[in-house]
């Protein structure tokens, strides 16, 4: 591999990184209160409002039933309004954290129905109020898989930036099709998959041990 | 300071009297799912200082009725005092501070997963604001007290059962409440487990004079700690009063049948053989308590009555120190005449006497 495509591979990597860190770290602070909203206002709830409840989830299943290529597209308008371009890195992190918001959101609402209705009361039953609920209660007992569904969209974000690439966004996934790909440079794709592998594995090994460190549910 | 400014402002204008001692005061409390009552018109007060046992079947209401007393439920009428007060129509806001009052200990203990030991049991002191130091000597005192100091550092997960109970026990006294309410708590516990958390409530009971409310559908743990016991049936309290009382002389047919657990009962050998009218010997039961049970009444009665008395089954109990016992006798024969001055001798010294039936030969 020639010392240029080198140098561009290294781009590409930080691209990706950059790309799926900025969307993943927006995706948990709007998913997590979303899937807490979910999980507060359906019935049985700390703050049951079933009209809210079935709007936020219509508003979640419309946004992650449509497919990401589509939304990148759609999403120009927006991007542009957001960040004053619609092409580059910073460009492609609104599609992808609108992507991975509501994704995200229902990884959290899982993790926190899953909490013990009887912690919950044990808390009303001290006095606690709704944020002392989700302070004490909810988040802290499922963070194990609030951790675990960030690892999980953090994966599925590296895969999708690699679509980012057709608004010029850059990126591994961009780099294997223009130059593995199209021009035939068998090392640049060889490289950019065993890039991708150790990228994957490297998140989904530190997301394992953090997860194990949270766990005390024996 | 702030919280009692909040606990004013939420005070209904009109302060009800009830008993200065009244703990608990409830009055026709109903509160229906559905078609089904679950509470039925339940009144009862608990005073300072008592432990106020209430037994019943699963879906006698009992649950429904002890989370009315913190408002977790709310009842569809009747009213709740707690310390004078009525909860009914509290907000939800205003029944926080209410329930800082009132700990509560859990069948399942409830114990956060995700806290050590001493920060379950710091909890109910974080969520009234108290600062962290403060909240960590209460726990340390706590856990001293239930006998866990050397768990403060421990997740729950690593506790056993009856550890994970004396953690929950802890936890629901942090906040130094007036009221103590147990759910079941020791439904999940073996035999010896369960002793040494009733013992434990009673300790505290008689060490902090806490009012303990319990429910349970265990006629042992009522026998083993509380003073009075209510027992609830299909929504409603069947009967109440004193433990030994009601062990002594139970009105009801639940009751009866909750107690035959732990009372001597004919074995049911000689229960299948009894039959109506003839037989070479006659099966009574006697029920004795207090100064008859201390008295020697079965040397006595063969004294007075002349003929043979065989002791078949039977035992006396030690309840809040009062003996009651139940004695199963067979009496040779089965004449009616002489089977009345047995009845009347044992009647005339306090016993309750009912004759079961005969058996054909010896048992």
């Amino acid at each position: 591999m020639s010392p240029v495509l080198f140098e561009l591979l290294l781009r590409s990597i930080w691209e990706t990184v950059l790309m799926t860190g900025a969307s993943a770290l927006i995706s948990l602070v709007f998913g997590l209160p979303l899937g807490l909203a979910l999980v507060a206002t359906d019935r049985g709830g700390i703050a049951e409002s079933l009209w809210v409840n079935r709007s936020l989830g219509a508003i979640i299943n419309g946004f992650r039933s449509v497919p990401f290529i589509i939304l990148l597209v759609a999403l120009i308008p927006v991007t542009r309004l957001i960040v004053g371009t619609s092409i580059g890195t910073w460009a492609a992190i609104v599609p992808l954290s609108i992507a991975a918001t509501p994704y995200y959101a229902r990884i959290a609402e899982v993790s926190l129905r899953e909490v013990d209705h009887g912690l919950i009361e044990a808390a009303r039953a001290m006095g606690g109020n709704r944020w002392t609920i989700i302070r004490e209660v909810l988040v802290p007992e499922a963070l194990p898989g609030i951790v675990a569904g960030f690892t999980v969209t953090l994966v599925t974000l590296v895969g999708a930036s690699a679509m980012a690439g057709a608004i010029g966004a850059g990126g591994l996934g961009d780099l294997a099709i223009r130059y593995g790909y199209q021009r035939f440079e068998t090392s640049v794709m060889v490289a950019v998959v065993v890039v991708l592998i150790v990228l994957v594995c490297g998140i989904q090994w530190i997301g394992d041990r953090l997860v194990a460190r949270l766990d005390h549910r024996g | 300071m702030n919280q009692h400014v909040t606990a004013q402002r939420a005070d209904p204008v009109h302060i009800q009297p009830t008993g200065r001692e009244d703990v608990i005061r409830l009055a026709g409390l109903k509160r229906r799912f559905g078609a089904t009552p679950a509470l039925d018109g339940v009144s009862l007060t608990v005073q300072k200082g008592e432990i106020l046992g209430i037994i019943g079947r699963s879906g006698a209401g009992k649950s429904t009725l002890i989370r009315c007393l913190n408002g977790l439920e709310r009842a569809d009428s009747g009213e709740v005092f707690i310390e004078g007060r009525e909860i009914g129509r509290l907000s939800e806001r205003e029944l926080q501070p209410l329930r800082r009052r009132i700990g509560m200990v859990f069948q399942h203990f409830n114990l956060l997963s995700a806290k050590t030991v001493e920060e379950n049991v710091a909890l109910p002191l974080k969520i009234e604001g108290r600062p962290r130091a403060e909240r960590l000597a209460r726990a340390a005192e706590l856990l001293q007290l239930v006998g866990l100091s050397e768990k403060a550092k421990a997740y729950p997960a690593s506790l056993s059962g009856g550890q994970k109970q004396r953690v929950g026990i802890a936890r629901a006294l942090a906040a130094r409440p007036a009221l103590l309410l147990s759910d079941e708590a020791t439904s999940a516990l073996d035999p010896e487990t369960t002793r040494s958390i009733l013992a434990l409530l009673k300790d505290i009971n008689s060490r902090l004079g806490l009012t303990i409310l319990l429910i349970t559908h265990e006629m042992e743990v009522i026998r083993s700690i509380a003073d009075r016991v209510a027992v609830i049936d299909a929504g409603r309290i069947v009967e109440e009063g004193a433990v030994w009382q009601v062990f002594a002389n139970p009105k009801s047919e639940i009751t009866r049948s909750l107690l035959s657990s732990i009372r001597p009962q004919l074995p049911p050998e000689i229960a299948t053989r009894l039959v109506p009218g003839e037989g070479a010997e006659t099966i009574l039961r006697i029920d004795v308590a207090g100064e008859t049970a201390r008295g020697a009444l079965l040397s006595d009665l063969a004294a007075a009555v002349p003929g043979q008395f065989r002791l078949v089954q039977g035992g006396v109990d030690h309840v809040q120190g009062q003996p009651v016992g139940t004695l199963f006798l067979a009496v040779a024969g089965a004449e009616a005449t002489h089977l009345a001055r047995v009845t009347t001798f044992l009647n005339d010294r306090g016993a309750r006497v009912e004759v079961l039936g005969h058996v054909a030969g010896l048992v």
